[in-house]
């Protein structure tokens, strides 16, 4: 499905412009965005080694065992295929904390390193686990408690009332986040019967 | 509100001072080990950066082409026979890029807020529309990628599930409280 969706899109974009007499454009969004993917690359090592670097502390600290107990219970209901102190859920629960709040950059990093550990206890190694998947469901539908980046363009917009949308939006996500975890958990249910 | 935006303020001073001293506190060369955890970010980011590339590249085209518009041209119809507001037809590019690309739905959104204004229906929607799920196809090849898997299985299709849904409850929800 994503060699078709990659395929499709790229397919489209190149015919659509060649109709609309801009072909010349595909060569520079092409190599723009190919640019645009190592700033975006380094940008990221920098944010992740700090982050990363932090989270080592903390496991060394004995800081993420600790907040995997606590939240830990309700998480691991979700993840049932995970050992109960697996370090995977420590990332799990920052990255979602960090989605929350609405720190992006921060997000990324313990959201890969999530993956990592998670990856450690797949079994079948180029195919996704049932705990990934739930967890990439989480993490693409995570409710965010101020959306900071579009209240900021509302703001600049002269808005009478930027952060009125704050309320739709919590309601929108969870919403989707709860269907989200509904269907994922009635999927793994049924295929293990 | 204020106290979240709050937290959000204080979070990563917070964890930068807290993480370090209890480590410190725990007898953790904090430094050292440090370091040790940030070479980790090196190798991660080096290992993301070719489905990045290959992600942007067909995104980009995609989008700069035009097709997005040409798309919604077509769909306008079907929504007025539905009963939607006539400019509803302006949300679907929007839509179609959230699940896509981050930077790009940002970039729709601030174009309709700007061109609608932000407290018209359109620039409402969009902007519960911008808040609501992320980019799925984005964070999927890239957190997949990074560790290797190539067999995504459902992850695909449920996590464009929960942003059809994020679509739909959207426009429900600002009609019911906005109108």
């Amino acid at each position: 499905m994503v060699n078709l969706i990659w395929l499709l899109m790229l397919a489209v974009g190149i015919i659509v412009s060649a109709f609309n007499g801009h072909i010349e454009n595909v060569t520079i969004s092409a190599m723009k965005a190919a640019e645009l993917g190592v700033e975006v690359a380094i940008e990221l090592i920098g944010v992740m080694s700090l982050w990363l670097g932090l989270m080592r502390l903390a496991e060394e600290a004995g800081l993420v065992k600790g907040i995997a107990r606590i939240f830990g219970p309700a998480i691991r209901r979700l993840f049932p295929s995970l050992k109960p102190d697996s370090p995977a859920l420590g990332a799990i629960i920052m990255n979602l904390s960090a989605n929350i709040l609405g720190l992006g950059n921060a997000a990324t990093p313990f959201g890969l390193k999530a993956m990592q550990e998670l990856q450690k206890e797949n079994p079948t190694p180029d195919v996704a686990s049932p705990a990934m998947i739930t967890f990439l469901a989480l993490n693409t539908s995570c409710i965010t408690l101020i959306p900071a980046t579009i209240i900021g363009v509302r703001l600049k917009a002269n808005s009478a009332n930027p952060t009125e949308i704050i309320g739709t939006t919590i309601v929108a996500t969870g919403c989707a986040m709860f269907m989200a975890i509904s269907v994922d958990y009635f999927i793994r249910h049924r295929r293990k019967t | 509100m204020n106290v979240i935006a709050e937290i959000s303020r204080w979070a990563i001073p917070l964890l930068l001072l807290l993480i370090p001293v209890t480590a410190y506190l725990r007898k953790v060369p904090v430094y050292e080990s440090f370091v040790e955890g940030a070479e980790e970010g090196f190798k991660t980011g080096v290992r993301i950066l070719p489905f990045l590339i290959g992600m942007l590249v067909s995104i980009r085209v995609f989008v700069d082409s035009g097709a997005l518009n040409i798309l919604s041209h077509w769909l306008h119809p079907l929504f007025a026979l539905l009963g939607l507001e006539a400019d509803f037809a302006a949300i679907i590019p929007l839509a179609i890029m959230r699940p896509l690309s981050g930077s790009g739905a940002l970039g729709v959104a601030t174009q309709l807020i700007n061109e609608y204004g932000p407290d018209s229906y359109i620039g409402r929607l969009a902007s519960t529309l911008q808040g609501s799920t992320d980019t799925t196809f984005f964070v999927l090849t890239v957190y997949f990628g990074s560790v290797g898997i190539k067999k995504y299985r459902y992850a695909l299709k449920l996590g464009l599930l929960a942003d059809i849904i994020g679509l739909i409850v959207s426009v429900w929800i600002v009609t019911k409280v906005f109108y």
